[in-house]
């Protein structure tokens, strides 16, 4: 018999992968944000970019001290502490202090992320709850004038608080104006472009990260509420941070359902989230909360929405199994 | 004679690579010198040999009988003298019994064999019998005995045969190969195959990557009207039995079944062409198509090997190595068994050797599920890998069970779209075989 020297790899099948990976993917996401950045540091200046990069830092060297701290593999190679600190960023307003995104950083990363496990075991979205947490603690550094740049003495408000106000409705802004978000329209850091986040979802959809399920139910709930109530559905869709939660945040892998059934069904919930909370709510915005909330829920909706698996007539109930008899004694 | 494009819902579309032997014609395997036969060649009971050392064996003589209904009798791959029987290794890692035979290079063919009467004259018993005594199995890689496919228990009705050419495997060529060359084999065995089962409706199922296969079938099938020719979506796993009777009929096998409780009989291509061969000829199986490639290997090209023939022997005479080789596949990319030496034997199952180099062998190292979903879409069964791979790496067998972990075919969709590279497949397969140890013992229990 021939002596072989070879060292051969002896592993399960499949024996190929695809070429996309994790980091591939965060990398993706945060290309996709970048038109939105554009746009923000256009609107407002050089700050915009310090405050995003000031999360982006506090995110990843969170995530490297906590995996230090308590001897874990060091994993910010894969871009997802990236992504958070960017979203982060985006929903902060542009007059947060720099302390504050650094408390928003390490919350989002310490709390939301690595406490439960780190990636992939979170339960809700990390940038979405530590822009949640800033809120409840430094309420005045989050809302109301902080969206407003100091150089901008006219706007004295964002424009859904103008139609929660109720009492200033001639200042809304044009449609137009809302789309493009070039033009006096303002808000947190990242959402006030609806173009720039539409160019980074459909990015997004085009490369196949994430699919159409959420982005198309969720904005398609609000538009259908919209019109039910008699509001504006173009003003809607374009104005808070609806184009941002609904192609960068809901569709967060992590946080929302993996079955088609489940995400068609957790869109349409963050949807009707984002409609009563802006229509009957104390804020005047709700895409945070709502998806939030959907996060929350995500679990209980995938058990609900197994898919139909091949060759099983109905789902089965627990405890109750047909006897297999057969082939498999080999 | 109609024609019309059919799929399934979920699968992949991985690289395949196959434009490196597609246009290379096949060729005649090397005559061996030495011919290393295992006694298990297929699925179920292995062979117990019944020549001893300094036997002279003639080529196509039954030197393993079988054992059991699922079993399959095996035949000498050569004529000359057994030089060893013991214990050799087996590409499936084990060491297995196994023939050794000096070939004489007469090719001597064994006196008894004569050609068999036009399968018509043949009543469907007769017809299952002489496809047992040739020892065919299913030659897809599943190596299923085919006579007991075509065994349909009395209460199950039957009523089509679909044969499965669309190798859907990344790489392999051969069954392509075989369907451009010997197409008429391929639809008379089918057509014995359908008389054995005793039903007037067969498919030859073909991914439409293989446009010359499908004009040259097209020909061979010559207007029959029993015969429908269906044109299939080019996605893996097109050619896994469950997705190919679906995508035909539009019938799901139902979960923990057979074929037959579709109604249906499937059997490869290559399969259907040794049924016509051992018809006409008398000779059982011996030979097979087989595509030794990879980028590790100087000439690919796909090669009819005789059984027992070993790997590196096929490997040099498709030029060798390029580099040092990473890992050698015994099959296609996605299915394959990967293997600790180039010194096993060709099996009936082989559809593929398939070499790769370092580089292209290389796994990134597993990361955490990030959740993304690419498993659930990707699964052809619709099951959920992520949580089936998660359920059994914390021994949570029994919700493996009711997440159907039976029901996954190991196609390896889900591993090969996994962003993180998990190893859903190995963890899922680990699974099975703990749920399945557990109803056994259960089964045990209740029957105590």
């Amino acid at each position: 018999m021939p002596e072989n020297n070879m060292m051969l790899t002896v592993s399960s099948s499949p024996h190929i992968r695809h070429k996309d990976t994790t980091a591939g993917i965060m990398q993706n996401v945060v290309i996709a944000l970048m038109p939105a950045l554009l746009v923000a540091c256009y609107v407002f200046g050089v700050k915009a970019f310090a405050i995003v990069a000031v999360c982006v830092a506090g995110c990843v060297l969170t995530e490297f001290a906590i995996e230090k701290i308590f001897k874990l593999p060091v994993t910010i190679s894969d871009w997802s502490a990236v992504v958070t600190g960017v979203l982060l960023g985006f929903n902060m307003p542009v007059n947060a202090p720099i302390w504050m995104c650094l408390i928003g950083s390490v919350f989002a990363i310490g709390i939301a992320k690595m406490f439960f496990g780190g990636l992939g075991k979170n339960f809700m979205n990390p940038a979405l709850a530590g822009r949640a947490f800033l809120l409840a603690s430094w309420p005045t550094h989050m809302t109301g004038s902080a969206f407003i740049p100091l150089s901008d003495t006219y706007t004295s408000a964002t424009p859904l608080a103008i139609l929660k106000e109720g009492s200033n409705l001639g200042a809304l802004p044009s449609n137009l104006d809302m789309f493009l978000g070039l033009n006096g329209v303002y808000g947190s850091i990242g959402e006030i472009s609806a173009l720039a986040l539409l160019i980074g979802g459909i990015y997004l959809l085009v490369r196949g990260i994430i699919n159409w399920r959420i982005p198309t139910v969720y904005l398609g709930t609000v538009a259908v509420i919209s019109l039910i109530f008699g509001q504006d559905p173009i003003f809607m869709l374009c104005s808070g941070g609806l184009m941002l939660g609904a192609f960068f945040m809901a569709t967060d892998y992590v946080t929302s359902p993996v079955t088609p059934k489940g995400q068609i069904i957790y869109a349409f919930g963050c949807g009707l989230m984002t409609m009563i909370i802006r229509l009957f709510g104390g804020y005047p915005e709700g895409v945070s909360y709502s998806i939030l909330l959907m996060n929350m829920a995500a679990p209980l909706i995938e058990r609900y929405t197994k898919p139909k698996v091949y060759g099983v007539a109905k789902p089965k109930k627990f405890g109750k199994k047909d006897k297999k008899e057969g082939e498999g004694d080999d | 004679m109609q024609r019309r494009k059919s799929s399934f819902k979920g699968g992949i579309h991985p690289p395949y690579h196959k434009e490196r032997t597609k246009n290379v014609p096949a060729d005649v395997g090397k005559e061996p010198n030495i011919v290393t036969i295992p006694m298990s060649l297929h699925i179920g009971a292995p062979c117990k040999p019944i020549v001893k050392r300094g036997d002279y064996v003639y080529l196509g003589q039954k030197i393993g009988e079988a054992q059991g209904f699922v079993s399959a009798p095996i035949h000498s791959s050569v004529s000359g003298t057994v030089k060893s029987v013991g214990e050799m290794p087996h590409p499936n890692g084990d060491n297995v019994m196994s023939v050794v035979i000096e070939s004489d290079g007469q090719n001597t063919v064994d006196p008894s064999i004569k050609p068999y009467d036009s399968y018509t004259s043949y009543a469907p018993e007769e017809i299952i019998n002489i496809i047992r005594e040739a020892g065919i199995v299913g030659l897809g890689g599943a190596t299923f005995p085919t006579h007991v496919k075509l065994s349909v228990p009395s209460d199950k009705k039957v009523d089509c045969v679909i044969l499965n050419g669309a190798e859907c495997e990344p790489y392999l060529t051969a069954d392509d190969h075989l369907m451009q060359m010997r197409p008429e084999k391929v639809v008379t065995g089918l057509k014995i195959a359908m008389r054995a089962v005793g039903v007037n409706k067969g498919y030859i199922g073909i991914e439409d990557n293989k446009p010359e296969a499908i004009e040259k079938i097209e020909v061979a099938i010559d207007g029959d009207s029993s015969i429908e020719l269906v044109s299939l979506a080019t996605k893996y796993p097109q050619g896994a039995e469950k997705q190919l009777i679906t995508a035909v009929t539009g019938r799901e096998v139902p979960s923990g079944g057979l074929p037959a409780d579709a109604g249906v009989v499937a059997m490869n291509v290559g399969t259907a062409a040794q049924i016509a061969t051992t018809f006409e000829t008398g000779m059982p199986l011996f030979k097979r198509f087989l595509t030794c490639t990879g980028d590790a290997v100087k000439n690919p090209r796909t090669l009819e090997v005789k059984i027992g023939v070993k790997l590196q022997d096929v490997i040099d005479q498709c030029g060798g190595f390029v580099e040092a080789p990473g890992k050698v596949i015994m099959g296609g990319p996605m299915m394959g068994v990967s293997q600790f030496s180039t010194d096993v034997s060709v099996m009936k199952g082989t559809s593929g050797i398939l070499c790769l180099t370092k580089a292209s062998a290389y796994i990134p190292e597993p990361s955490a599920c990030i959740r993304c979903g690419r498993c659930v879409a990707a699964c052809p069964i619709h099951l959920e890998p992520l949580y089936l791979a998660s359920f059994a790496e914390h021994n949570q067998f029994d919700k493996c069970d009711d997440y159907h972990i039976l029901d996954c075919i190991e196609c390896g969709s889900c591993a090969f779209s996994c962003p993180a590279k998990r190893m859903l497949v190995s963890s899922i397969r680990m699974g099975k075989r703990q749920v399945q140890a557990e109803r056994k013992k259960k089964a045990v229990k209740k029957n105590a």
